[in-house]
C-alpha cells in the first residue's frame, strides 16, 4: 500500500512527524515506530487496557485506534507521566502498596489512574473500582491496585492544600 | 570495637526473611521500562506469524504460497514440506507424544499452525498470510473424549500399526487409537470391596472444565542466528529457559552452547509459559533460513486458542463412610481431554500430574484413581494453570466429594472434614495414593478460621434466609463456600521426578564482590512473583549482606547455573532451598576467614545476624562485609581467594501448603448474578518470607480462582470451532467484580525445607476454585442441589434455580 498519511502527533511534549499508512495503529506507532514501549500490547480488542495513554485528556486504548485518528493530538503515555526524578505520586504508591507483580498492565493501569484522579480527586472505593474497570490486571486482585489509587489521591490532595 | 547500633538494629538493616521488604522490581515496571519480549528490537529484525487452520480436522491436499511470497514485504513462507528435511516438522512434547510444528498433511485443532509467514513487519505479515492458500477436506471432528474412545475415526494416524490397531504410548498399551495412556495409583481391589460393603456410599460425576491461563503477555520470542559465530541467541516468553534451551538443541542439533535462551521480564505465566510452541520452532528456523533476527508475538486469539489450555477432567467419585462420618475409601476416575496431541507439560513420570493428591487433607485409608488420557480435536496443552500439576483438579474432586458427602450424611460439611483431617500427630503421613505428607496441622488452621468467620452465626443466618426465601420475603439466597485443601509443590526430587529426563533440581549461584555487597543467579524466572526481592531477602538472613546490597539475577542461560524454572510453585521450594545453602557455603567459608583475622579457631565463633563473633566475647568480631573484603585481600593459609558459592539442590521431598478458606455469597435467584460479601483465606505456606508479596500472591490467586469458578473457559462447538477465542467472551474479572480478601495464616514449616518454607503462589487458587463453587452449590443445597458443573457463571446459576423450581 501506498496511500502513506501524513501524521502529526505531540507526544510526551515532543512533536512527531511521520508517513504512515492508514491502517496503522497508535499502539504500533507508539511501540515500533517512536519506540515508546511503555505502553504493551494484551488483547488488540480494547479488553484488557494495558495499552492505555491520554489522548486530549481522555483516556484511549491506543491498540483500537488509528495513528491517523490521532493526528494533531496531545498524547501522554506512562513515559511522560514520571521518570527516575519526578517520579508521580500514583508511581510511588504503586510501588509503596504493592499496587504490581508482573508490571505488563502497570503503565496502563497507572496512566487510567491519573486520569481518574483528574476526573475525581476524593474516589471512593467503589469509584475507583467503576473508573478502573478497563484496565485488567491478571496478578493483583485489584486490592493493591484500590490501595494505592486511595494512598495516592490523599498525597496528592494533601499536596494541594499544603500548596494553597 | 563498640557496636554503634542494637543487634534488632542489624537485623532490620539486612532486610531479611519475614519482613514485608518493598518490591526492587518496581522502579521500572512504574516507570514503563520494563524489558518485555516484544520490547526486544534488533536491527534487521523481521516478523513472522502464522497461517491457521479455520478447521478443527481436516485434511489438507495443497498449499499454495505463491501469492504471498510476492506481498510486498513478505520474504519467506514455511510449511511442514520445508520443516520435513530438516526433521523439524514434528517436534517432542513435554509428555512424551508428539506434536506437528506445521501441519504435516492434516490439522487437529481450529487455529493449527499451517504456514509461517515471514515479513518485514507485522502488517506485511498479515498481508501474506491472508494471500496464502490452503486447501482443506473437512474430516469428522470429535469433540467429546467419550465419544472419541468409541469412535472409528483415527485422529492420529501415526499412532496407529498398519492394521489400525493403536501402538504402545509413552505411558504404555492403549486401548484405542484415539487413547492415549491409563495412568493409576492405589490399591483397586480392596477400594473396591470397601466401597461396596460401606454403610454409606456419595457418588458424583463432574466436569472440571477447560480453561486457560491467560496471562496479560502472550507468549512469543525473538530468534537470532548468527552465521558467523553460529550462535543462536532466543528471547522468549519462557517459565523454564534452561529447559527451552537443552529441548532447541536438541530438536535443532545446535551444541547446546552454542545457544543462549534469554528470559526477559515476563508478564504474567501461570503455566502458559511452561511449554515448546511451533511458534518458537518456526522462529529459529526462520532466523536461520534468513540470517536475521525474526520475532514472533502471539496475538490473543492465537494465546486462547492455540497455546496451553488447562483442565477438562471428566471425574467420577465415589467416597463411602461410615454413618457418623468417617471416611473409608475414595475412587476416583477421570476421563482427561487432551486434545490433537498430548502435550501436557507434567513429570515424565506422572501423566496425569499429581492428581493422586486427590485424597486431599483427609484420612483417607484406602482409595483407588485411574485416569484415562484421550485424543480430541481441541488444542494441545494441558498445563497447570497456577497449581502444582493438576492439584487443582485433585482438590476441587475431593472438595467437592466432601460436600456431596456431608449431603448424602445430612451433616454439617465443616464438622465432616474436621472429623476426617490428618491428625498432626500423624505427620509424616502417607496417603494411601502414595505421597508422604512432609507436615501438617491441619486442626489449628481449620478452628482458627470457623472461628474468624462466626461459622455458627452464618449458618444460623443461612437458615433464616432459608426460611425467609420460602416465606417470599426474600429473592436472595446465602452460599457458605468451605474449602481445606493440601497442595503438593516443588517438584521435584530427582528420583521420581524429571521432564524429558532432566531431573526437577534447581539452583543458586553466588559471588561476593570485595566490598560486601553480592550478586546471585537462579535457575528459576520471576514472572511477577518478585524473585529479586524475596531471593535476596534469604540471602540476607543466611549471609548477614544488606537485602538491598544484593542482585538477583535470572532467566539468562549464559550466566544463570541449570535450573528447571519457575511453575508447579517450585521457585520457592527447590530454588530457595538452593540459594539457603549456597549461603551456608559462603558462610562456612567466611567463618574460616573471620576466625583467621579474629586469630582464634574456627570453632570458636559463631555467626550472629551480619557477622561472626568470637564466642563468648561479642565485643571481638568481623562483620561479613569486612570478611568479604578480607576474602579478596588477605593472604589466607590454606584458604583459596573469593568468596563465591554454587548450590544445585536435590528436594528430599515435595512440600505441602495447606489452607482454609471461607466464602460467603449472596445469590439473586432471579438474574443468576452472585454477589461475594466475604472471603477468608487462610493459608500455611511454612516460613514466610515477604509477608506483603505472600498476601500478593493470595489476592491474585484468588481472583483467577474466582474467574474459573465463577465464568471462566474454553469452549467449543461440536465443529470444534473455538468460541471463546477472545476477551468478549473469555472472562477475565475486572476490578468491579473483585472483593477485597481477608488474609490469615498459621506457620508450620516444612521440616526438610532449609528454611522451613512450603511455596504459596498457587495456594489460592488450588484452594479458592472449590471454595467459590462450594459457595455457589451450597446457597442451593437447602433445595436438593447436590452438584452443579463449573463455571457457575449468570446464566448457569439462574438455570440451576430454575431446575430447582425456585422460578415458579
Amino acid at each position: 500500500m501506498s496511500n502513506k498519511m501524513h501524521i502529526k502527533l505531540n507526544v510526551n511534549g515532543k512533536a512527531e512527524e511521520f508517513l504512515a499508512e492508514p491502517r496503522e495503529l497508535l499502539i504500533y506507532t507508539l511501540r515500533e515506530r517512536l519506540n515508546i514501549t511503555g505502553p504493551h500490547i494484551g488483547c488488540e480488542t480494547s479488553h484488557c487496557g494495558a495499552c492505555t495513554v491520554t489522548i486530549d485528556g481522555k483516556s484511549v486504548k491506543s491498540c483500537t485506534m488509528f495513528a491517523a485518528q490521532a493526528d494533531g493530538k496531545e498524547i501522554t503515555t506512562i513515559e511522560g507521566i514520571g521518570g527516575p526524578d519526578d517520579l508521580h505520586p500514583l508511581q510511588e504508591a504503586f510501588k509503596e502498596h504493592h499496587g504490581l507483580q508482573c508490571g505488563y498492565c502497570t503503565p496502563g493501569m497507572i496512566t487510567r489512574a491519573t486520569k481518574l484522579l483528574e476526573e475525581n480527586p476524593t474516589p471512593t472505593e467503589e469509584e475507583i473500582r467503576f473508573g478502573m474497570a478497563g484496565n485488567i490486571c491478571r496478578c493483583t486482585g485489584y486490592q493493591n491496585i484500590v490501595k494505592s489509587i486511595q494512598a495516592a489521591a490523599s498525597e496528592m490532595n494533601a499536596a494541594k492544600e499544603a500548596a494553597e | 570495637m563498640k557496636d554503634e547500633i542494637t543487634r534488632e538494629e542489624r537485623v532490620d538493616n539486612l532486610k531479611g526473611m519475614g519482613c514485608s521488604r518493598k518490591r526492587v522490581e518496581d522502579a521500572r515496571f512504574t516507570q514503563g521500562k520494563g524489558n518485555y519480549v516484544d520490547d526486544v528490537k534488533l536491527d534487521g529484525m523481521l516478523f513472522g506469524d502464522f497461517v491457521r487452520s479455520p478447521y478443527a480436522h481436516a485434511r489438507i491436499t495443497n498449499i499454495d504460497t505463491a501469492a504471498a511470497l510476492e506481498v510486498p514485504g513478505v520474504l519467506a513462507v514455511l510449511t511442514a514440506a520445508d520443516l520435513e528435511p530438516l526433521g523439524l516438522h514434528w517436534m517432542p512434547t513435554l509428555a512424551g507424544d508428539k506434536q506437528m510444528v506445521l501441519a504435516d498433511g492434516k490439522v487437529l485443532f481450529q487455529g493449527q499452525e499451517v504456514a509461517y509467514v515471514v515479513a518485514e513487519d507485522r502488517y506485511a505479515a498479515a498481508d501474506g498470510i491472508e494471500a496464502v492458500v490452503v486447501d482443506y477436506e473437512e474430516l469428522p471432528v470429535i469433540v467429546d473424549p467419550f465419544k472419541s474412545l468409541q469412535s472409528d475415526v483415527i485422529l492420529r494416524p501415526d499412532t496407529v500399526d498398519e492394521n489400525g490397531k493403536a501402538t504402545d504410548g509413552a505411558h504404555g498399551p492403549r486401548k484405542h487409537p484415539n487413547h492415549i495412556f491409563t495412568w493409576e495409583a492405589g490399591d483397586k481391589a480392596p477400594t473396591e470391596e470397601v466401597i461396596a460393603n460401606a454403610d454409606v456410599v456419595a457418588e458424583e460425576e463432574m466436569y472440571y472444565h477447560r480453561t486457560h491461563p491467560c496471562p496479560l503477555e502472550t507468549c512469543g520470542c525473538v530468534a537470532s542466528m548468527d552465521k558467523v559465530n553460529g550462535k543462536l541467541t532466543l528471547w522468549g516468553t519462557f517459565q523454564a529457559p534452561h529447559a527451552i534451551r537443552t529441548i532447541v538443541s536438541l530438536i535443532s542439533g545446535i551444541e547446546e552452547h552454542n545457544i543462549r535462551v534469554i528470559s526477559p521480564d515476563i508478564g504474567g505465566g501461570f503455566g502458559n509459559k511452561v511449554g515448546a510452541y511451533p511458534g518458537y520452532v518456526c522462529s529459529v528456523v526462520a532466523s536461520i533460513v534468513t540470517g536475521k533476527p525474526v520475532k514472533w508475538i502471539e496475538d490473543r486469539m492465537d494465546n486462547l486458542m492455540t497455546t496451553a489450555f488447562a483442565r477438562d477432567y471428566w471425574m467420577k467419585g465415589k467416597i463411602s463412610a461410615t454413618p457418623e462420618g468417617k471416611i473409608t475409601g475414595l475412587h476416583c476416575h477421570v476421563t482427561a481431554d487432551h486434545g490433537g496431541f498430548d502435550a501436557c507439560a507434567d513429570p515424565t513420570k506422572f501423566p496425569a500430574g499429581f492428581m493422586n493428591i486427590c485424597t486431599g487433607s483427609y484420612d483417607i485409608p484406602t482409595a483407588y484413581l485411574a485416569v484415562d488420557g484421550v485424543y480430541t480435536n481441541k488444542a494441545p496443552g494441558g498445563v497447570s494453570y497456577r497449581c502444582s500439576f493438576r492439584v487443582t483438579e485433585a482438590v476441587y474432586f475431593i472438595e467437592r466429594m466432601i460436600e456431596v458427602l456431608a449431603i448424602k450424611l445430612n451433616m454439617d460439611a465443616a464438622e465432616l472434614r474436621r472429623i476426617n483431617f490428618i491428625k498432626k500427630e500423624q505427620f509424616p503421613y502417607t496417603a494411601a495414593l502414595g505421597w508422604e505428607y512432609d507436615s501438617g496441622d491441619y486442626h489449628t488452621a481449620w478452628d482458627k478460621a470457623l472461628k474468624a468467620v462466626d461459622y455458627g452465626g452464618l449458618r444460623a443466618e443461612q437458615a433464616q434466609r432459608v426460611a425467609d426465601f420460602k416465606a417470599g420475603k426474600t429473592r436472595k439466597l446465602m452460599g457458605i463456600g468451605l474449602s481445606f485443601f493440601t497442595e503438593i509443590v516443588g517438584a521435584g526430587p530427582v528420583k521420581n521426578c524429571d521432564i524429558l529426563g532432566l531431573g526437577m533440581f534447581d539452583s543458586c549461584e553466588i559471588r561476593i564482590h570485595p566490598t560486601g555487597s553480592a550478586i546471585a543467579r537462579l535457575g528459576t524466572i520471576s514472572q511477577g512473583q518478585g524473585h529479586a526481592t524475596t531471593f535476596a531477602q534469604i540471602l540476607a538472613s543466611e549471609i548477614g549482606l544488606p537485602a538491598d546490597s544484593i542482585t538477583i539475577e535470572e532467566g539468562d542461560t549464559d550466566t544463570a547455573p541449570y535450573g528447571l524454572g519457575t511453575y508447579g510453585s517450585r521457585s520457592t521450594p527447590v530454588a530457595g532451598a538452593a540459594t539457603a545453602m549456597a549461603g551456608r557455603k559462603i558462610r562456612a567459608k567466611a567463618q574460616m576467614i573471620a576466625a583467621y583475622l579474629l586469630e582464634v579457631h574456627d570453632n570458636d565463633v559463631e555467626f550472629d545476624v551480619d557477622r561472626f563473633v568470637v564466642k563468648g566475647a561479642p565485643e571481638k568480631f568481623k562483620t561479613m562485609k569486612e570478611i568479604a573484603f578480607a576474602a579478596y585481600n588477605q593472604a589466607i593459609p590454606g584458604i583459596e581467594p573469593g568468596l563465591e558459592a554454587v548450590s544445585y539442590y536435590d528436594p528430599p521431598n515435595m512440600t505441602y501448603p495447606f489452607g482454609a478458606y471461607i466464602c460467603v455469597m449472596d445469590i439473586d435467584v432471579d438474574t443468576g448474578v452472585p454477589d461475594i460479601r466475604r472471603f477468608y483465606a487462610l493459608d500455611d505456606c511454612g516460613t514466610r518470607i515477604n509477608p506483603m508479596i505472600i498476601e500478593g500472591q493470595i489476592h491474585g490467586g484468588l481472583t483467577e480462582a474466582l474467574a474459573v469458578a465463577l465464568g471462566q473457559e474454553i469452549a467449543y462447538d461440536d465443529m470444534g470451532n473455538c468460541k471463546t477465542g477472545t476477551l468478549m467472551d473469555f472472562f477475565l474479572p475486572t476490578a468491579w467484580e473483585v472483593p477485597n480478601y481477608e488474609t490469615d495464616y498459621t506457620v508450620t514449616p516444612s521440616p526438610h525445607h532449609p528454611i522451613g518454607a512450603k511455596g504459596v503462589g498457587e495456594s489460592p487458587h488450588v484452594g479458592g476454585v472449590p471454595c467459590f463453587s462450594n459457595a455457589v452449590q451450597d446457597a442451593f443445597r437447602a433445595f436438593g442441589n447436590t452438584h452443579t458443573n463449573m463455571p457457575h457463571d449468570h446464566w448457569r446459576i439462574w438455570k440451576t434455580a430454575n431446575e430447582l423450581g425456585l422460578h415458579d
